[in-house]
């Protein structure tokens, strides 16, 4: 090799390692912004009465955030026991029962569910799902119900394609060898495949509640965005998103920072999910 | 008594069915429902004549452009970041330290939600650098939101490239970044171009970062310091201020069909990607 194509080299390793490390910049400048900004209300009205004050009132001093944080979870984990159980089915269906056709038609088609915009599923929720739980349920049908349900449908495709990836990976030989037993295919999927897929499914249900937590544009079509705490399933509830999207376009001095201390907390909590869900997946490879 | 263990499984594979199917039916509802409705109010007036009263009437002409030009520029930025990234992680080091924490990084990027995307680029690019809402500030902050996809998708791709390729390479005396631009990256790019068209894809339905950083003028933005409005915002606006139904279900249409295309196309890519290795 000549000194010049050395140099070169030289000179494309240099840029490639800056951007590779820009990543890691982006990363620390969104944390030290939201950070910098929302922390001093944290010191100046007190974390305590932020995270567990339970009146927003942010022109008149008053920033208690955890009715939203309860909210957030609750529509959470709705949209996960609707979304759970038919996200992991679909997983085994297409994994363990679909012909290697019907499989090519059926993946594409349940990640294309993925690719439509989340502003669409608010929309569709608000003319179907909202009239159907005031006339069955009733309330307003802004809910807790109709979110989580929307949210449900949201997350199949990241339950779905991580559980079902999962599953694919469990070695045939587990599966040949129950058979092998006598078990019939059904024991075998709920004594064999699904106990050694364990940590990938887990993980797929942690980032489909990581997906349902950092919703925002459906949420807070359907939620109805009030105040308090949802006492059933039928009353309106505001997210920690809906919050921060809801008045960011107007918020000035320290009601803007009010939100930015939302940001805070939102980006504590995804970021602890993602941590869980990625040990979940780790340790299975 | 005993259940027969066959009856609990051809229950279990009749309840699975339904599952399966039950889900692939939504999908199927909600492009019918948009189909259905938004097909009545679609013509070349409504994608290329301007909105009046709000998009009460006329089209969305503007908002057309706004989504193509932050698209396009989202994508310029982005793919020789990315790309550099994936060619750094995959060609350039042997697992570390420093890829671990890059790794990381591209990780936590990926699981932000759009609106803390949207929080900081409001903050950042909007207030700080001063640059408004405009065409610029969403780009940019588009551009870290689709990085990991693209990141991920081209590390892939370069890894599915056999090694001999790069063996038969170095031993002819090229040297490591010919044997990456000559050898690696044409056989890894319908991989890279997949990852470019499911990020398109993902920026042409995104609301929540772009509604903050690019704001929603609805005129025809003429420069990149210039806010603008992209569909998904046009649609988002119309119908959750009830401004006009016909009108929300016509953009929605266009909206989700041009996502669909798009991620249809991405999946064809990767589809012939995938035959030609195995």
């Amino acid at each position: 090799m000549n000194e010049r194509a050395s140099i070169k080299e030289g000179v494309v390793k240099t840029v490639l390692t800056t951007f590779a490390l820009s990543s890691l910049l982006f990363l620390f400048l969104i944390f030290i912004f939201i950070l910098i900004e929302g922390s001093p209300l944290f010191l100046k009205v007190g974390l305590k009465n932020i995270i567990l004050g339970s009146k927003w009132a942010p022109t008149k001093g008053s920033f208690g955030i955890f009715p939203m944080i309860i909210s957030s979870f609750l529509v959470t984990f709705g949209a996960l026991i609707i979304g759970a159980p038919l996200g992991l089915s679909c997983a085994i269906y297409l994994s363990e029962y679909s012909g290697k056709r019907l499989k090519m038609i059926l993946k594409p088609a349940l990640e294309l569910l993925a690719g439509i915009p989340s502003v669409v599923y608010g929309f569709l929720g608000v003319i179907y799902i909202v009239p159907l739980v005031r006339d069955h349920l009733g309330g307003s049908g802004f809910s807790l119900i109709s979110t989580s349900i929307i949210l449900a449908i949201m997350i199949l495709p990241t339950i779905i394609s991580i559980s079902f990836d999962s599953i694919m990976s469990v070695p045939k030989t587990y599966r040949e060898g129950s058979y092998a037993m006598g078990a019939t295919k059904w024991q075998t999927i709920y004594k064999i495949v699904v106990p050694s897929a364990r940590s990938g499914i887990l993980a797929s249900f942690i980032l489909g509640m990581g997906r349902a937590i950092g919703e925002t544009m459906a949420v807070i079509m359907i939620a109805g965005n009030a105040l308090k705490i949802p006492m059933s399933i039928t009353d309106p509830l505001r997210t920690l998103t809906g919050n921060i999207a809801l008045e960011l376009a107007y918020a000035t001095g320290d009601h803007r920072l009010g939100l930015f201390s939302t940001g805070i907390v939102l980006l504590v909590i995804i970021m602890a999910l993602n941590y869980i869900a990625n040990f979940g997946i780790k340790r299975r490879s | 008594m005993r259940i027969n263990p066959r009856f609990i499984d051809s229950l279990m594979k009749l309840s699975l069915n339904i599952q399966a199917f039950f889900t692939v039916g939504v999908l199927v509802v909600i492009v019918a429902i948009i189909l259905i409705k938004g097909i009545g109010n679609i013509n070349l007036e409504f994608i290329f004549s301007f909105p009046e009263d709000m998009g009460r009437h006329g089209g969305i002409y503007p908002t057309i452009i706004g989504t193509i030009m932050l698209a396009i520029l989202s994508i310029i930025f982005a793919t020789p970041l990315g790309v550099g990234t994936a060619i750094f992680l995959t060609e350039y080091t042997k697992e570390s330290m420093l890829t671990k924490i890059i790794r990381f990084g591209v990780e936590s990027l990926a699981g932000i939600p759009s609106i803390l995307y949207g929080l900081f680029g409001f903050i950042f690019f909007v207030i700080k650098l001063k640059m408004g809402w405009s065409i610029l500030s969403g780009v940019l902050t588009i551009t870290i939101m689709i990085l990991p996809t693209i990141i991920r998708t081209s590390e892939e791709a370069i890894k599915a490239v056999p090694k001999n390729v790069r063996i038969v390479s170095f031993s002819l005396g090229a040297t490591k970044w010919e044997t990456v631009t000559k050898v690696v990256l044409p056989s890894a790019a319908p991989g890279i171009l997949t990852g470019i068209m499911l990020s398109i894809g993902r920026v042409v339905g995104e609301t929540a970062a772009v509604i903050f950083t690019m704001g929603s003028s609805l005129r025809l933005p003429t420069s990149i310091m210039d806010s603008g409005r992209t569909m998904a915002v046009h649609f988002y606006i119309l119908a959750r201020e009830g401004i006009s139904m016909e009108k929300a279900y016509a953009t929605a249409l266009i909206l989700v069909f041009s996502i669909l295309l798009i991620n249809i196309v991405a999946y064809y890519i990767m589809n012939r990607v995938i035959s030609k290795y195995s």
